[in-house]
């Protein structure tokens, strides 16, 4: 700090006097430079601290909540041509279509109101609509069910053009099962409730007429000979179930029907196959006194949403409970407020869905991620219908007195939450709450899970095992280089021990995965016998070595002990891999990995936690070894001669004065060698079978953070939910490393103050 | 002395730490050796040993160079399925490396020494490596030209290998036309598109510029059309020879020259023409591109790819380094401040190289590069420029992960610089920035070099930051090439350590890949020990330099 202090003071040459012209430009060149370095070194600094806020800005969005604005409110458009049975809006929310119970389509601009296009259905003559239902949102199929017993069956689409490089979006009703009212109820009974659900090769309507009378009816397309399509029907019907069914629903996979009644009752049938419907349970799925007052499909139709008169909207689904039966299970409930839920409109690519109560309040909720993302008060009266559009950027309300109010939507990040990264989460068809991560898959149904819990095990516990192999290796190793080795030996160990520390990680990885995992696994009992083996060998070799003659002894130097040992090591390394076929066939019956599965049910997996431990382990070794050692040789000399001459035998002197005085050091070695073995990467991604289990076991393999990113971050979306918390990850990462780092750093200085002070 | 008298002397717990230590060098050397001996292993031209084989009642020949040996106790083989001839207590196994995969569909084999019931080594077996199908292993039959048998039997070796050393040189000419100048007029015809492009975007395609614009246009289609001719003859020439070889089961193959890149009779070569041949296939291993999906042939894209991004990283690593060392020691003043910058800077050496990744893709890559598009190639658009991973952003993401080590190493240089020097310079009348540059920094000088080559080490073997920010499997073009602007810091590369990774893990013939891979890590552990050793002996030769100063 002194010599700071004296080049500070620029010569006083400069001060006064006259300065010639030159003088003056080395006056400038020296304020330039000066300056220039300080702004240099100081901008390296802020680009170090930007990694950190650059990844924290990355990950803030992900727990943001959503905002949503008032865009626009008008009255209902044609309100004449009959009431609302349906809302809904296209893809990019310029155009919306409102079915009305007169059998009109009126397709209106979002943003005014006003009105684009009316389309008639054609209801044949005499005949009355008698009730109403939408197919699966994304596809734009409707129902009209009439008073005899037949259906129509309508879609609504958009079609875009580019006249003149603008986009024009033109809307349509189509007829994918043609323009004629499908007979549904042979018996002409009017359809009371009437559900539809299509796909590629099959289609099913579903009706209830009254005395509570189903009827199920399926097309499935029949490929004929001659190359057209012939439509085969199936038709069951179920008499009198007991409940006064008010919802009835098919998921669009058309293997499970839904029943619901007003107050509470549910009762789930399955459909495969359609000539034989059957009950699998039959349930009450509220609270005493509070009523169903809406029902409707999460995304994938895997799950219902159910909201009440109270207020509360429960998620249920079907599972698999412990006898292998299915059951209906609620995930999980929302409170939305103290009034009743009127409508509930599920996302169409997420797991997200969008709730209005009884006194206009409008939230929008996450099932997986159990949020809350907005609550706002939209209407002063009651609301009448809700929809959002395919992209959840808006929503579209019609309230009882006619009114249409238009919000826009940002809700970027609605898939996860705190809990959901980190704790247990009760998954769609799993059977219980469970830490996945699953993060992608091709399909909008998909439910990303996205736990960062396995992710951090499968990291601790590779660090673990790699700490296992290198901590006692490299300590020990350390104390004798630094306090027993000759010193002519120790500038040959030192170096070469430290050049591993620059050996490529993807060397390692390489070789552990395509050399050490087969070898492992061709000789486990080996490798086993060879940690039992080896120090017994060395043990027994000191013992017969101090028992030969002085002679013989003195003819090794002091200090070079461990170049005897290599032969020795090599020795019954080799004995052990010798005796073990032996030892196999003693005790394990042969085959250590068929006993270990017949004995206790432990897999064996090629590429496991004791392969990439060896494997970290030795890339750890060199980081730990080297500062233990630099903390063991910089112990003051003054102690252990001090002790020495009081007697202490050597290792005595070793273990009471030069550990205890340097074990912050050593400490500090292991924390830096533990956050290299959580960081890396090539290793794990090369050495284990990268599946995100979370087991203890020593032959299983694990998916770190780091490998994590490396794999799936080049496929991940920019600014999506994924690459977000791949960014978590890597923040999570830094953190930790950076934690621990910068404790083993501040143990280590003030041990050197402790030594300069000594 | 007793056992307990022993134990209590502590002297077995230091033979324990010292077989800690043996154990160390164990594995370091060990390591090394296994690298080197499969990885050197890897272009010895093997005997091609031909076997009579009996299995069941069936008799055949395998033929194939003997790749690995392994050994099974007789209980694990029966309970695995094997069956052992006369109660043997060993199953020996070898693996042989057949070739012919076009006729077999497959390049390996495990054959049971029990069943081998003679093997030899006939000097006439050729071993053909071929730019497709891998190896062939066989026996010459003729050599034809145009179709027409020209030599058969033992007169057929000496043509074959006069008329494939005319094959190589056509097909080098093929290479450089293909490469060189038809790589080039592409080049510049992508060029004037985006030109043409960029002209109208600024609504300047007027019909002067059509008009230049079609004529050079017109001129490059011209050129086009007569390397295209040129190599229509090459071509023809190329095809012209073929040769006949006939596989162990009898089959006869026809080869055409063009796909063949040595023929050799390993079985009668003796140890100088191995040798020889052991060194023209390591030339070619370092200077030749990869071919079958990067598990034959070279590694010299990678080879340079990664020198290109080293180079670049300490073009940009060293002025900032130096700087930031610069300022912390010398104008900084020492405190609090200073203490927590430097605990910063050290840890910013042990965040996991994979972080630095993410924040290369994410910052360099999608917001400056996406920017950079923007602004400067709209033209290009929706294609990315720099917007996309490439040479450029891995380069200062690698800069970023090695600033720590130049920055501490070019600190611990400048604090061994003798507070007299700078005094007497400053004495003298010198300047502050006089006193750094003419005494301070050049002393200091030696430790910046060991930072950098500490900094390019640690660069070069760097993989997991590289697959995210640039590093590709296959590049089909070099960072640097002749057509302008030369070097190109938006391109992908091809990278030593990610080939390791790539063909060890991803490729879809590991078996066959292996040799390589050994030898790649053989590479890059060589060029990685001899850059930090360079280091090390900076670094000492520094300090006895010091040593001299202070004791003046």
């Amino acid at each position: 700090m002194t010599e700071l202090n004296s080049t500070k003071q620029t010569p006083s040459l400069f001060q006064h006097g006259t300065l010639t012209h030159h003088q003056r430009w080395r006056l400038i060149k020296d304020n330039v430079a000066g300056k220039g370095v300080i702004i240099g070194g100081l901008s390296v600094i802020v680009a170090i601290v930007l990694i950190f806020f650059y990844l924290l800005y990355v990950v803030f969005p992900l727990f943001g909540s959503a905002e949503a604005e008032h865009v626009s409110e008008y009255k209902v458009p044609e309100i004449e041509s009959g009431k609302t049975l349906l809302l809904a809006m296209e893809e990019q929310n310029e155009v919306a279509v409102r079915f009305t119970d007169q059998a009109k389509a009126i397709f209106f601009q979002v943003e005014t109101g006003k009105t684009i296009s009316i389309e008639s259905l054609v209801i044949p003559e005499g005949v009355s609509i008698s009730s109403f239902s939408q197919g699966s949102p994304a596809t734009g199929i409707i129902a009209y069910g009439l008073s005899d017993g037949r259906a129509i069956i309508a879609k609504h689409a958009y079609k875009i053009s580019y006249p003149n490089d603008k986009r024009l979006i033109t809307p349509v009703i189509e007829y994918p099962l043609g323009k004629d009212a499908l007979v549904i109820d042979t018996e002409g009974n009017a359809l009371e409730e009437v559900t539809v659900k299509i796909d590629e090769e099959l289609t099913t309507i579903a009706a209830k007429t009254q005395g509570n009378r189903i009827v199920l009816n399926s097309y499935s397309k029949e490929e004929s000979l001659f190359g057209d399509d012939n439509l085969e029907q199936t038709t069951s019907v179920l008499d009198s179930i007991g409940m006064d069914v008010k919802y009835l629903l098919v998921e669009k996979e058309q293997r499970l029907m839904y029943l619901a009644s007003n107050d509470g009752h549910l009762s789930v049938y399955s459909i495969r196959d359609k000539s034989k419907p059957e009950l699998i349970q039959h349930l009450s799925v509220t609270e005493k006194g509070s009523q169903i007052t809406s029902l409707s499909f999460l995304n994938a139709e895997i799950s219902l949403l159910i909201g009440d008169s109270n207020g509360l909207v429960s998620q249920w689904t079907i599972v698999r409970d412990a006898k292998n039966q299915q059951v209906m299970q609620n995930l999980r409930s929302f409170k939305v407020s103290d009034s009743a839920v009127i409508a509930i409109d599920a996302e169409q690519r997420r797991k997200g869905f969008i709730v209005a109560d009884e006194k206009g309040q409008v939230g929008i909720y996450h099932s997986t991620a159990e949020r809350e993302l907005i609550k706002e008060k939209v209407s002063q009266s009651k609301p009448y219908f809700l929809t959002q559009s395919p992209r959840a950027n808006a929503f579209l309300l019609q309230t009882n007195d006619n009114k249409l109010i238009f919000w826009n939507v940002h809700n970027e990040h609605p898939d996860v939450s705190f809990d959901s990264i980190w704790k247990e989460v009760w998954y769609e068809s799993y059977p219980k709450p469970d830490y996945i991560w699953q993060s992608s898959s091709a399909s909008n149904d998909f439910e990303p899970k996205m736990s960062l819990t396995p992710l951090v095990f499968g990291t601790l516990k590779a660090a673990f095992y790699a700490m296992m192999v290198a901590v006692p290796l490299a300590i020990m190793g350390a104390i004798y280089t630094a306090y027993f080795m000759a010193p002519a030996m120790r500038s040959y160990v030192k170096p070469s021990i430290e050049l591993m520390e620059a050996l490529p990680t993807v060397i390692l990885g390489f070789l552990a995965g395509l050399w050490l995992a087969p070898f492992v696994e061709a000789n486990l009992v080996g490798v086993f016998s060879l940690f039992m083996l080896v120090p017994i060998g060395v043990m027994i070799f000191a013992y017969c070595w101090q028992l030969l003659p002085k002679s013989i002894r003195h003819r090794v130097a002091n200090g070079w002990d461990a170049a005897l040992l290599i032969p020795v090591i090599i020795i019954s390394a080799w004995f052990a891999f010798a005796i073990s076929p032996m030892i196999e066939s003693v005790f394990f019956a042969g085959d250590m990995r068929v006993w270990m599965n017949d004995s206790f049910g432990i897999g064996y997996d090629q590429r496991n936690s004791l392969v990439v431990g060896l494997a970290m382990g030795f890339a750890v070794i060199p980081t730990i070894f080297s500062i233990t050692e630099d903390a063991i040789f910089s112990v003051p000399k003054n102690l252990t001669v001090g002790s020495l001459a009081l007697g202490a035998t050597p290792w005595q002197t070793m273990t009471r004065v030069v550990l205890l005085t340097a074990s912050p050091g050593i400490f500090s070695a292991v924390m830096i060698g533990f956050g290299r073995a959580v960081g890396e990467t090539m290793i794990v991604l090369m050495a284990t079978g990268n599946t995100p289990v979370m087991d203890l076991s020593m032959f299983q393999g694990m998916r770190t953070l780091s490998a994590n990113i490396a794999v799936e971050m080049p496929e991940s979306e920019v600014d999506s939910t994924h690459y977000r918390v791949l960014f978590l990850a890597a923040l999570v990462l830094f953190l930790f490393t950076f934690v621990f780092n910068t404790l083993a750093e501040v143990i280590r200085q003030n041990l050197r103050e402790k030594y300069s002070s000594l | 002395m007793m056992i307990k008298e022993w134990f209590k002397s502590g002297s077995p717990w230091v033979w324990l730490n010292a077989a800690a230590v043996s154990t160390s060098i164990i594995l370091v050397v060990g390591l090394l050796l296994l690298v080197a001996v499969r990885g050197l292993g890897h272009f010895w031209p093997a005997d091609v040993i031909e076997y009579n084989y009996i299995e069941g009642d069936k008799k055949s020949v395998v033929v194939g160079e003997l790749v690995d040996t392994s050994v099974m106790s007789a209980k694990m083989a029966k309970e695995s399925g094997y069956k052992l001839k006369d109660n043997a207590d060993t199953l020996v196994q070898h693996l042989i490396k057949t070739g012919n995969r076009d006729i077999s569909g497959m390049d390996f084999r495990w054959i049971q020494q029990q069943n081998i019931q003679s093997e030899s080594h006939p000097d006439e077996m050729v071993a053909i490596e071929r730019r497709e199908w891998g190896n062939f292993y066989g026996r010459l039959v003729s050599v034809k030209e145009n179709g027409k048998v020209i030599a058969t039997g033992e007169a057929a070796w000496p043509v074959v290998q006069q008329r494939i050393e005319q094959a190589l040189e056509i097909f080098e000419e093929i290479e450089y036309l293909q490469k060189k100048e038809i790589g080039a007029i592409n080049h510049q015809l992508e060029r004037l598109r985006l030109k043409q492009k960029s002209l109208e975007l600024k609504g300047e395609w007027s019909t002067e510029a059509q008009e230049s614009q079609s004529l050079k246009k017109a001129e490059l289609d011209k050129e086009y059309k007569g390397y295209e001719e040129q190599l229509d003859v090459l071509y023809k020439q190329i095809r012209r020879d073929s040769l006949v070889a006939k596989e162990s089961t009898g089959t006869e193959l026809e080869i055409p020259l063009e796909s063949v890149v040595h023929v050799i009779r390993p079985n009668s070569m003796n140890v100088f023409t191995k040798i020889l041949q052991y060194f023209v296939k390591f030339g070619e291993f370092v200077s030749e591109d990869p071919r079958e999906a990067n598990t034959e042939g070279g590694i010299f894209p990678a080879i340079f790819g990664t020198v290109m991004m080293v180079m670049l990283m300490a073009v940009i690593v060293t002025p900032f380094g130096v700087i930031a060392a610069v300022y912390l020691r010398e104008y900084a003043k020492q405190g609090f401040t200073t203490r927590l910058i430097r605990i910063a800077v050290n840890n910013l050496a042990g965040v996991p190289s994979i972080v630095y990744g993410v924040f290369g893709l994410g910052f360099f890559v999608y917001i400056l590069g996406g920017n950079i598009d923007e602004l400067f190639f709209p033209e290009s658009a929706p294609a990315p420029v720099f917007g996309t991973p490439g040479l450029l952003w891995a380069s200062l993401t690698l800069a970023l992960l090695t600033l720590p080590v130049v920055i501490v190493s070019t600190e611990e240089g400048l604090s061994r610089v003798p507070k007299s020097i700078r005094e007497g310079s400053l004495a003298l009348g010198a300047t502050k920035v006089e006193t750094l540059w003419r005494t301070v920094l050049p002393m200091a000088s030696p430790a910046m070099m060991t930072g950098l080559i500490l900094a390019v080490a640690r660069a070069a073997g760097e993989v997991a930051p590289l697959m995210l920010v640039g590093v590709v499997k296959l590049a089909p073009t070099l960072p640097l090439d002749g057509n302008f602007p030369f070097l190109h810091l938006d391109r992908k590369f091809m990278h030593l350590g990610f080939h390791i990774y790539d063909v060890g893990f991803q490729s879809p013939n590991v078996e066959a890949a292996r040799p390589l891979v050994y030898a790649t890590s053989l590479l890059l552990v060589m060029v990685i020990i001899g850059l930090n050793m360079f280091a090390i002996s900076i670094r000492n030769n520094l300090r006895e330099k010091f040593r001299a100063l202070e004791g003046m």
